[in-house]
């Protein structure tokens, strides 16, 4: 029997090539922080080349967290490690989990409010770093960086360095691999580099990876007019918009259960599944946690359908049909939903509430998906006969609360509005009891898994030619 | 039926209280268990340990459950059980009757009298008792030996060498969990055993544990003299059946507590179920115990049944397990017997030695399908094996009961060519 060496490497030369990598990232963090001293900022600035201080915090930080990464997980054998996740105090709640919780808080405050906070005369917190990732945003964009370039550079650096995170630490399972690698894709290529370069290009400013209602104003009226009135590109964006968030939404979400957007496309799941990963056992299992998510995400989902209806209507009837109502309707909306939850507490709670908050109690695109889901969709997660020991493992590490072996031990199917399609249910599951599979929608979806109904392979052809040959 | 005491809350037990309440609406249900208040999965003890899970993960139902199920919780030691007076009195004192009573009393860890096998750093790994003390014995440790392979000894192993300790099997057969698993299969398991340079030291047995001069475990002698120092001892060479209160109560027991197919022990009005049971089959003349987490919660099921006003046998259907060794999956369906003559083996092997399986055959039929690295479905196995399919019957359907994460590579073209070529 050939088997595959696992080669561990003398474990004293990794421990220091660890102790190097996080050093590296310490040096990363330390420079793009104490960067916010201007005095400091401005004799460095003065001394050195433009794209320098770039390179020694953004290039410094994720060459060095990408090594450390690396180097902690050579020489593991692939598979579930969760050890200590629940003991370490980043990851349970413990005083670093807090800190990290009040700085990212901290961080999206300022960064909603920049222009409201520097005109009341609170520092500028931000002109060193925007100033940082300047050369950068001329290189792609052509253009200066201003805060939102600052944190779409943060935000696709979170994605990546933590994805590949992911990458190590699922490598012995293609679903999470290719999962990880399409958000990783989506972030850096469709929702960092072609904005830039459609700037770049002086076309207008478009997500291609986000829909209404999670991006509400791309069917908006105002949206829709300057976009249209840009030329064949805007038009395109335009459409692309409308057939993505009314079209493509159900009819893929009908094919693939939710998580087709959720956990591959999305940039917000991007950044849960990628830099959330740490933090996703923290979501509260309790049914009034569930009773509150179904509550505020249909609640929300509700508002902004009432407010695109609204605007639409007041548009026909020539803007006079609510005065200025609308516009205060759809710019609340934009601080309360938009800012606030999406931002300061969907991310900045992450190392207390878990990595899903702002999906499962606030995306009104998640609760269109969840509804479609639910009541039209292929998708389920098949539980193994009766093979559940209901150790735990997976209603512990769903990001989304759901408590999964409530339904496993029963032998149960899990068909739930709220269920991203992650996988890490069925990832950390001891026994192999789940699986996540598009199957008819008539035959067993809710009752357990039964006979080969659902994925007859391929391979029953090949095996019938072995035979009569 | 007014009144009904279960001693025991593990698996066993606790499902013949949820399966009698579902069934009775109001008969007084009280669970006694000197462990915990809450029902947890036993299975799960090893994640708390490796901090992958927080005790009250483990628990399969929040404890505002109980409350609405209306079933009553005790956390005591029965002392005694009066089945003349129908009563059980706990160590406290308290008395409670009953009309039914079931004993699910569960196992415990064998040992053999080995000299100094009550020194301090030797364990078991069963309850949560055995969890504290392993956390009190791993600062001050850096290596451990486990006496017995096996499904606990993996899990303790695997627990110790999260948190740095050196991790030695002493085992009695030549490769791991041999006596269970064919070659093949056991030698995947050394292989994975020792690729996280574990050892495991084959066909040894336990002579004594050394002690230093404090009382705590110094090192463990073999029987051929082999000298391996440690400061815990993982004793896992099985359970058996604890009867120990049974006993006390003349209700007899051989291997465990005797019941026959209704689960009724000799004595009127006291049954048995789980671990602790040793089932007599008075047709046959044979006896059996099973501590197997499923059979557990058939065994609960069956027993319910019979409390609540239907008479059952225990059926427990075509035998099934699984399990995990490090990383590497088990999973087992129907009879794989290592030596039997009558049996003709399939076995396939993936290049990189991860992944296998193997198809059993006797008289023609599907008896029994093994599996290490690749996951199939429950109730497609156990048809072929009901319908009694012939391996190749069984060979185009193979892709069917594949139940791999998406994306997985899929060994069924592989597997079916190799098997065919077999049976030309």
């Amino acid at each position: 029997m050939s088997l595959v060496q696992i080669h561990s490497s003398n474990p004293k030369s990794r421990h220091a090539t660890t102790t190097l990598f996080r050093i590296g990232t310490y040096i990363g963090l330390l420079l793009f922080f104490a960067s916010l001293c201007p005095r400091l900022y401005e004799f460095f600035q003065s001394v050195a080349p433009s794209y320098l201080p770039l390179l020694l915090t953004f290039g410094l930080t994720t060459l060095s967290a990408i090594g450390w990464i690396a180097s902690l997980y050579t020489g593991t054998t692939p598979g579930i490690k969760h050890n200590g996740t629940q003991t370490q105090g980043i990851s349970s709640r413990g005083i670093g989990a807090w800190i990290l919780g009040v700085l990212i808080t901290a961080f999206y405050v300022y960064l909603y409010f920049y222009q409201d906070l520097t005109a009341a005369g609170f520092l500028p917190l931000f002109a060193p770093w925007i100033d940082i990732v300047d050369p950068l945003a001329r290189l792609l964009a052509n253009a200066p960086a201003d805060q939102w370039f600052l944190y779409g550079s943060l935000y696709t650096s979170a994605i990546l360095i933590m994805g590949i995170r992911m990458l190590y630490r699922y490598r012995h399972n293609r679903y999470h691999i290719l999962r990880t690698l399409s958000v990783m894709f989506c972030q850096l290529g469709l929702a960092f580099l072609l904005p830039a370069f459609l700037r770049k290009l002086q076309q207008p400013e478009f997500y291609f990876t986000y829909f209404w209602p999670l991006k509400y104003d791309y069917l908006f009226p105002d949206s829709a007019h300057s976009l249209i009135q840009s030329g064949g590109v805007g038009v395109f964006m335009f459409f692309w918009g409308a057939v993505m968030a009314l079209i493509a939404t159900p009819v893929l979400t009908y094919f693939f259960g939710k998580r087709w957007y959720c956990s591959w496309v999305c940039g917000c799941g991007g950044l849960a599944e990628t830099a959330g990963d740490p933090f996703r056992h923290l979501s509260s299992k309790s049914e009034r946690a569930w009773i509150l998510e179904r509550w505020l995400i249909h609640s929300i989902l509700v508002i902004i359908i009432l407010i695109t209806v609204l605007l639409w209507a007041n548009e026909y009837a020539g803007r006079s049909l609510l005065g200025g109502w609308t516009y205060s309707a759809k710019s609340l909306y934009g601080l309360y939903i938009g800012a606030i939850f999406s931002g300061v507490i969907g991310v900045g709670f992450y190392p207390l509430l878990g990595s899903r908050v702002w999906c499962r109690f606030g995306c009104p695109m998640a609760a269109i998906l969840g509804i479609f889901q639910r009541c039209f969709s292929r998708f389920r997660i098949t539980v193994n006969g009766g093979q559940c020991i209901s150790c735990g493992n997976c209603s512990t590490y769903c990001e989304m609360g759901i408590d999964v072996k409530a339904y496993a031990q029963r032998g149960e199917n899990i068909v739930r509005a709220s269920c991203v399609g992650c996988g890490v249910c069925a990832a950390v599951c001891p026994r192999g009891v789940l699986a996540l599979e598009n199957g008819p929608v008539k035959i067993g979806r809710f009752s357990g898994s039964d006979k080969g109904a659902l994925r007859i392979l391929k391979d029953s052809v090949l095996t019938r030619r072995i035979y009569e040959a | 039926m007014e009144r009904l005491v279960i001693i025991g809350n593990g698996i066993a037990g606790i499902t013949t209280a949820l399966e009698v309440r579902a069934r009775d609406p109001r008969v007084r249900i009280t669970v006694i268990s000197s462990e915990s208040k809450y029902h947890y999965s036993r299975p799960a003890l090893m994640y708390i340990f490796m901090g992958h899970l927080k005790f009250r993960d483990t628990m399969p139902y929040p404890p505002t459950f109980w409350e609405k199920k209306k079933i009553e919780l005790v956390h005591g030691y029965v002392e005694e059980i009066d089945s003349s007076d129908q009563k059980v009195r706990l160590a406290s004192g308290t008395a409670f009757s009953y009309d039914k009573l079931v004993l699910a009393t569960g196992s415990k860890s064998n040992t053999f009298g080995w000299p100094g096998e009550d020194l301090t750093g030797v364990l078991g790994l069963y309850n949560l008792q055995d969890l504290e003390k392993l956390e009190q014995l791993v600062p001050n440790a850096s290596s451990a030996v486990i006496v017995g392979g096996g499904l606990i000894g993996i899990e303790l192993g695997e627990m110790l060498h999260s948190r740095g300790i050196h991790v030695t099997f002493l085992i009695r057969e030549c490769s791991y969990w041999n006596s269970v698993l064919p070659d093949e299969e056991s030698q995947m398991i050394n292989h994975v055993i020792r690729a996280e340079n574990m050892e495991i030291v084959p066909s040894s047995l336990l002579a004594e544990i050394l002690p230093d001069s404090t009382g705590r475990v110094r090192a463990i002698v073999t029987e051929d003299g082999r000298e391996i120092s440690c400061q815990i001892v993982g004793l896992t060479p099985g359970v058996h059946p604890n009867k120990t209160l049974a006993q006390a109560a003349s209700i007899p027991t051989h291997k465990g507590i005797l019941v026959n197919q209704y689960l009724e022990t000799r004595i009127p009005n006291i049954y048995a179920c789980g671990d602790c049971a040793e089932i007599q089959n008075e047709v046959e003349g044979s006896s059996r115990v099973e501590s197997i987490w499923y059979t557990g919660k058939f065994q609960g099921e069956t027993l319910a049944r019979n409390l609540t006003g239907e008479r059952v046998t225990y059926d427990p259907g075509i035998f099934y397990n699984s399990a995990k060794f490090l990383d590497l999956e088990y999973q087992v369906y129907g009879t794989v017997q290592k030596q039997n003559p009558d049996d003709t083996h399939y076995y396939w092997c993936s290049k990189n030695g991860l992944h296998s399986l193997r198809l059993v055959e006797r008289g023609g039929a599907l008896i029994g399908v093994n599996l290490m690295g690749i996951r199939y479905r429950h109730r497609t196995c156990e048809e072929w094996i009901k319908q009694k399919l012939s391996v190749k019957e069984v060979l185009p359907l193979l892709g069917e009961a594949n139940f791999d994460p998406e994306f997985s590579k899929r060994f069924e073209p592989e597997i079916v060519a190799a098997f065919a070529e077999e049976l030309r």
